[in-house]
């Protein structure tokens, strides 16, 4: 039930994107094409999957070590280091999962969702507070899982809106904005599942 | 020559805060945009705590270009960035407790702010020293000042009050009235901060149309008179000249 909650809470309750303001960039970057944004979305479920082990793992280090304020220092490294051993795993072992993620993959490393997660996972800043290395990894998970959501319904939209009228001034970026403003109330509405 | 070297570092500045504006034309750096600006007070520390790290990582950036192999140039470039962030993350814990708590998890993840990374590769590499200081300047406080303008908008729509925020023991900022109690509070909101940059957005997009439309308008009037011009010079030379004065009377 616990682990339930916390998966509910990751995914809709704290939408990452439409609740936290994380992972902007590519929620409006990468979104003008479902495929592509299903690439996108694969991709940072899998990081910061991944991601969030390696940043719980490493956050014990530092506490052992008593340097906790390297923290954000020490968390890059380790995201930037694994999501390019990540691209050379896939391009030797699964050549078909590493061309379907294409471009998006070294992008990741500057995508803060996944810096995010890694620093909500052991932080008191986290709504959630995911406290064992299972709760780290299963917030990492369908946190991203709720990115992929919300960047997939955006795309469907946003290839539909490319058929309408829009006023010139609203063109790309404020009513792609605005859009999100509107599913974001939406999901504001999950708050009350968790009561 | 002295103005002109003058103007030539204002002119980089300049391009910073308004023609390529980090926030309303770059669009970049999103997501502080949108998180942090519930309140002007909040967007204006973010904008500045962004804008010193942006001056460090460009002033370090460029005087270790020539140093810093083409290869790994992006980690470089990235610890760098995540050790001026990790020493502001001290400071402000320090001196300014209430804007630290305010930021929250937004302050360390100024590390994958995309507005830095990007002026750290695309400026600050091939530039000297002093120039890339003045871009970080420039593009800092185009951000800061975007993010104030979105912070103000949205305090006074969704709380009712302008600039409200504390420093130390000192509080400053102005309620308007029983204005709170008419406030909207969806403004606060996630939702409301998509809503307000976009808004923002097709506001400085339309200004941006009308002038385009008026400086068309101009060139193409100027176009006219010089034709215009040609013409009636083509005509006073021949003979036509006579015919046409009949037309025109």
């Amino acid at each position: 039930m616990q682990y339930f909650l916390l998966i509910i809470a990751a995914m809709f309750v704290n939408n990452f994107v439409l609740c936290q303001f994380l992972g902007i960039c590519p929620f409006l970057g990468v979104s003008k094409k479902t495929d592509t944004a299903l690439g996108m979305g694969l991709a940072v479920i899998f990081v910061m999957g991944v991601a969030s082990i390696f940043t719980w793992l490493i956050q014990k280090l530092l506490v052992l070590a008593g340097i906790e304020y390297l923290q954000t220092i020490a968390f890059i490294l380790v995201i930037a280091a694994l999501v390019q051993i990540i691209e050379m795993v896939l391009k030797r072992f699964m050549p078909s999962l590493y061309s379907a993620l294409g471009v998006y993959l070294p992008l990741i490393t500057t995508n803060c969702a996944v810096l995010g997660v890694a620093i909500l996972n052991i932080s008191t800043y986290g709504v959630v507070g995911a406290t064992s290395l299972l709760q780290s990894f299963l917030n990492g998970v369908f946190s991203g899982a709720g990115f992929t959501i919300a960047i997939l319904l955006l795309a469907g939209i946003r290839e539909r809106m490319d058929l309408d009228l829009v006023p010139k001034p609203f063109r790309g970026f404020p009513i792609t904005l605005i859009t999100a403003s509107i599913m974001s109330m939406a999901f504001v509405a999950f708050g009350g599942l968790l009561g | 020559m002295k103005g002109q070297f003058l103007s030539s570092k204002m002119d980089i500045v300049k391009n910073g805060i308004i023609s390529s504006n980090p926030t309303f034309r770059l669009v970049l750096g999103m997501c502080p945009t949108l998180a942090v600006t519930t309140s002007a007070f909040n967007g204006l520390g973010m904008g500045l705590a962004a804008t010193l790290v942006l001056i460090c990582s460009n002033a370090l950036v460029s005087l270790l270009r020539k140093v810093i192999p083409d290869k790994v140039r992006i980690p470089a470039y990235v610890l760098i960035i995540a050790t001026f962030v990790t020493m502001l993350e001290m400071l402000l814990k320090k001196f300014v407790p209430t804007l630290y708590s305010a930021l929250g998890i937004y302050l360390p993840l100024i590390v994958v702010n995309c507005i830095i990374l990007a002026r750290a590769e695309a400026f600050a590499s091939m530039n000297k020293v002093g120039d890339s200081i003045l871009d970080g300047l420039g593009m800092g406080l185009g951000f800061t000042l975007a993010l104030t303008l979105i912070g103000f908008v949205r305090e006074l729509l969704g709380a009712g009050t302008i600039f409200k925020g504390s420093l130390g023991s000192a509080e400053f900022g102005l309620t308007l009235g029983n204005l709170p109690s008419y406030s909207l509070g969806i403004f606060v909101l996630p939702a409301g901060g998509f809503l307000t940059l976009g808004i923002i957005m097709a506001i400085i997009n339309y200004i941006g149309q009308k002038n385009k439309e008026k400086r068309e308008k101009e060139e193409r009037e100027k176009l006219h008179k010089i034709l215009e011009a040609a013409h009636s010079n083509e005509f006073s030379d021949g003979e036509n000249n006579t015919n046409e004065e009949e037309v025109r009377a």
